[in-house]
């Protein structure tokens, strides 16, 4: 027995060194640099707050992770509520042969380059885009779409929207059919049905989804870089500029030590239904 | 190519529970023995501990005397046929069966020569570039014992290797298993909880309860004269009669003496024409079951379960005299 | 209902489509800008970006980094899924949880870690540095779909090899990659593809040798221009193309 537990150590040691050498240690590394601080151009370690202290209390900094916030769980309902009547359709209302052609063709945009993605948006809202030349035509416009909120809002939701559609239609053609009978067999209407079985029963599946949505955007510096403009910044985007700018590497560590505790909030918050090893 | 194996004082635990209470057993080479047992009653663990996927607690195992501790299941001289058969999907049936001997470094010429001949063996001549899925239940088995057999294993231990079959396949497989070791002369050690495919295999049953040996021997002896209540109720039907001071509601039981116990009687050794006196009984039911009439009967106040013969009628209510043809008295321990 | 539904799909599959299909369309624009009207067809962007040495040196390292770090990742992945499933190890838990941390973790986070880490020790930015990283964001994910395609069916197979004598090594390269073939390939594919796109930490960890999402970076700088659409469209047609193989050919093999 004591040589199966040898060997089995000795298969996981390389996965777990890697790990330990190239994550766990730079993020110690880079959590010991949050607490020092700046002088002049140069950086002193030590052991203070002033970095989190700064991000709570100077507005251009808690500005930033305010918007990242209201940005994020705007993308992650939308997405949600878009993409659940998708998968939903996919599911129930496409015959299964077609099934799998759907949804390989509701994700294939999926595979276009991240950053190029962004940029075709661009040439959707832009001033002189795809969607102001056709208020053209009616005499309406020209709108200002890019480098708004907005289109920050509405590049993520394109994306998160095809990850939920997968990742959501997964869920419900693994779910028996017998469970919407058996509710409608009970007396229960199609509406009733939805709310009180089906729903509930792909709650785990829509939550992981919606977590990962959540973590992606949160993070993610390309899509608010691009379309967003410079009206107003995200949490990453303030990150870059601390430490391309500024060189301010501290403010940067303490501002992404910040952005991982968001994310661990929001683990425990949905962690009860989470199933990341199902993904 | 065939072995001894010494099982002394095993006892084996898992966690606070105890597996087996040190148990022990001695197989002779070449023989065919069958453990029976409910689930649960340390018969796959015991199989287990022979084959080298556990370690006993305590207590040695000797395979041709030689002693086993430590020693990992591939280099033990024994080889497993799995409860589900664990064939490799991905291999023919010729890459299953000669696997064993390539790990061993035996040439490609040979390997296949040697996979042709075991297929053949149980049955499946000429299949040797087919697939595991391609095959069924029954085929997959047969697979599944050409290749734990290719390896020429001085013991081959068999875990409810038939489970997985229905019934009629299962009969006819023991048939052939039966036929295959007396070929190869290797000692079997099989795992069952049906006593019915534990007495067509066996020359010996080792009858297990709660990590314990509860009987073993011949079928015959198992079945007819069994050494513990739960031998005899497991190995069948058995009508239990009380016995106090050698006697019996019907008077003295012999070889009984004056002891106290349990006079044990199988249904079918019950008659009403000859051997042991049982008294007069009151029938109560009655039901043709094909090769026999199954029926309870009322003996003071004992209910009995007999098995009368295919042409008779009894009639619920009629009082006959039995007799027991077969009996065996156990001792109160 | 019914037709309330097909709308929505039809809906649905429009808005998906709809910045891919104005990417592709304007990378044949005859004219200095991909917006409508649409000026006329050609070529000329495709030649442009084709004969463009820096972007095909980024392709090319876009896609050794990408199928280098998915072979190590795989390849821990792998191996220390074996090593959990085949036996219960003590703080078992604790090194699951551990392998797929980075998966919760943003690739800003991952890639300033490592940019700090490797500061600190003296690593310069570079192709390897990025290829570091994608591994750390690619181990997860691989140990996690080879974990999960660890069953009962496998395990048994895996113990009666070794009952047959066969080594621990060639438990592994006989019976469990074999077997395990279908998750194999879709983490390996899934590896690449990520890698292949990644931005944000090829950007922060590479600085001559750069990786194709970064020089497409660089090309934003000069604002909109049909030759970014066309390096956008061959990209996705690249993309597309291995996904749709992959659905035929790794997918579809299912008995």
């Amino acid at each position: 027995m004591r040589r199966e537990i040898r060997l089995g150590w000795g298969l996981v040691a390389p996965a777990l060194l890697w790990t330990a050498a190239f994550f766990v240690l730079p993020f110690a590394a880079m959590l010991a640099l949050s607490f020092a601080h700046m002088e002049g151009r140069a950086v002193v370690q030590g052991f203070d707050a002033g970095n989190y202290i700064r991000a709570f209390t100077d507005w251009s900094q808690l500005k930033a992770l305010i918007n990242s916030v209201e940005i994020t769980a705007t993308v992650t309902v939308v997405s949600v509520l878009l993409a659940w009547p998708l998968a939903a359709t996919i599911a129930w209302r496409v015959p299964a042969r077609w099934q799998r052609l759907a949804l390989l063709m509701a994700v294939l945009p999926f595979w276009t380059s991240y950053v190029v993605r962004s940029y075709s948006w661009l040439l959707v809202l832009g001033k002189t885009g795809v969607v102001n030349r056709g208020f053209a035509l009616l005499g309406l416009g020209p709108f200002e779409m890019a480098s708004t909120r907005f289109a920050t809002v509405l590049g993520f939701t394109h994306f998160f929207v095809m990850l939920l559609t997968l990742t959501i239609y997964a869920n419900l053609v693994q779910l028996s059919p017998n469970y919407a009978r058996a509710a409608q067999d009970l007396g229960a209407s199609r509406l009733r049905t939805l709310w009180h079985v089906i729903l509930p029963l792909t709650l785990p599946g829509i939550v992981t989804g919606a977590f990962v949505t959540f973590v992606l955007c949160i993070g993610d510096y390309v899509t608010p870089q691009i379309l967003g403009g410079n009206n107003e910044l995200t949490l990453p985007q303030l990150i870059m500029l601390q430490m391309g700018r500024g060189g301010n590497f501290p403010m940067a560590s303490a501002l992404s030590v910040i952005l991982m505790a968001v994310v661990t909030l929001a683990y425990g918050a949905c962690a009860k239904w989470l199933r990341l090893d199902r993904l | 190519m065939t072995a001894s194996v010494t099982i002394s004082r095993v006892t084996q635990t898992y966690g606070a529970a105890t597996a087996l209470h040190e148990v022990s057993l001695q197989i002779e080479p070449g023989e065919f023995v069958v453990l029976l047992g409910p689930s649960g009653c340390g018969k796959t663990t015991l199989l287990n501990l022979i084959g080298g996927f556990a370690q006993p607690a305590s207590g040695e195992i000797l395979i041709g005397g030689r002693d086993m501790a430590g020693i990992a299941p591939a280099a033990r001289p024994t080889t497993t046929v799995f409860q589900d058969y664990a064939l490799f999907p991905h291999m023919t049936l010729a890459e299953n069966v000669a696997f064993g001997l390539r790990m061993r470094g035996v040439g490609k010429a040979a390997r296949r020569a040697k996979a042709a001949e075991m297929l053949a063996l149980v049955g499946l001549p000429g299949r040797e570039d087919r697939r595991p899925h391609e095959l069924s239940g029954g085929q997959r088995q047969r697979v599944a014992l050409a290749r734990a057999l290719a390896v020429s294993p001085e013991v081959l231990l068999l875990d409810e290797p038939l489970g997985a079959l229905d019934l009629k396949l299962r009969r006819q497989m023991q048939d052939e298993l039966k036929a295959i070791q007396r070929k190869v002369g290797t000692t079997f050690v099989h795992v069952t909880h049906d006593q019915e495919e534990a007495m067509a295999l066996a020359d010996r049953i080792v009858v297990m309860s709660e990590g314990r040996i509860a009987d073993i021997g011949p079928p015959r002896e198992v079945y007819l004269q069994p050494k513990s209540l739960f031998s005899a109720a497991f190995m069948g039907e058995i009508n239990q009669l009380p016995v106090t001071r050698g006697q019996a509601g019907f008077g003295p039981v012999p070889g009984a003496g004056t002891r106290s116990g349990m006079l044990l009687i199988r249904p079918e050794a019950i008659n009403t024409s000859q051997g042991l006196p049982l008294g007069e009984a009151v029938l109560t039911d009655a039901a043709f079951f094909g090769t026999h009439v199954r029926a309870h009967a009322r003996l003071g106040a004992l209910a009995l379960v007999l098995h009368l013969p295919q042409g008779s009628d009894p009639r619920p209510g009629e009082t006959m005299t039995l007799f027991a043809s077969a009996h065996s008295f156990l001792e109160a321990s | 209902m019914k037709l309330l539904a097909w709308i929505y799909l039809a809906l649905g599959y429009a808005f998906i489509f709809l910045p891919v299909v104005v990417l592709v369309v304007f990378s044949f624009q005859d004219g200095r800008l991909p917006v409508p009207p649409f000026q006329g067809f050609t070529l000329k962007w495709y030649a442009q970006i084709t004969s463009d040495g820096a972007l095909m040196t980024a392709l090319g390292n876009s896609a050794l980094v990408a199928f280098l770090s998915s072979a190590v990742a795989l390849t821990l992945g792998f191996l220390a899924a074996h090593g959990l499933a085949r036996a219960v190890l003590p703080g078992s838990v604790l090194m699951r949880g551990m392998l797929i941390a980075p998966m919760t973790v943003s690739y800003l986070i991952i890639g300033l870690g490592l940019l700090t880490f490797f500061n600190r020790i003296g690593v310069k930015p570079s192709l390897l540095a990025t290829g570091i990283g994608h591994v750390v964001i690619n181990l997860p994910l691989c140990f996690a779909i080879c974990y999960a395609a660890m069953g009962d069916h496998q395990r048994s197979a895996e113990r009666a090899a070794r009952d047959l004598g066969a080594s621990e090594a060639q438990v592994l390269w006989h019976i469990s990659a074999p077997m395990l073939a279908p998750a194999l390939g879709a983490a390996f594919f899934l590896s690449v593809t990520f890698s292949w796109d990644e931005f944000l930490i090829a950007f922060l960890l590479t600085r001559f040798d750069v990786t194709l999402p970064v020089e497409i970076w660089s090309m934003l700088r000069s604002g909109l221009s049909p030759a970014t659409n066309a390096v956008g469209s061959l990209v996705f047609l690249i993309s597309a193309s291995v996904v749709v193989l992959a659905e035929i050919f790794l997918l579809r093999r299912k008995p």
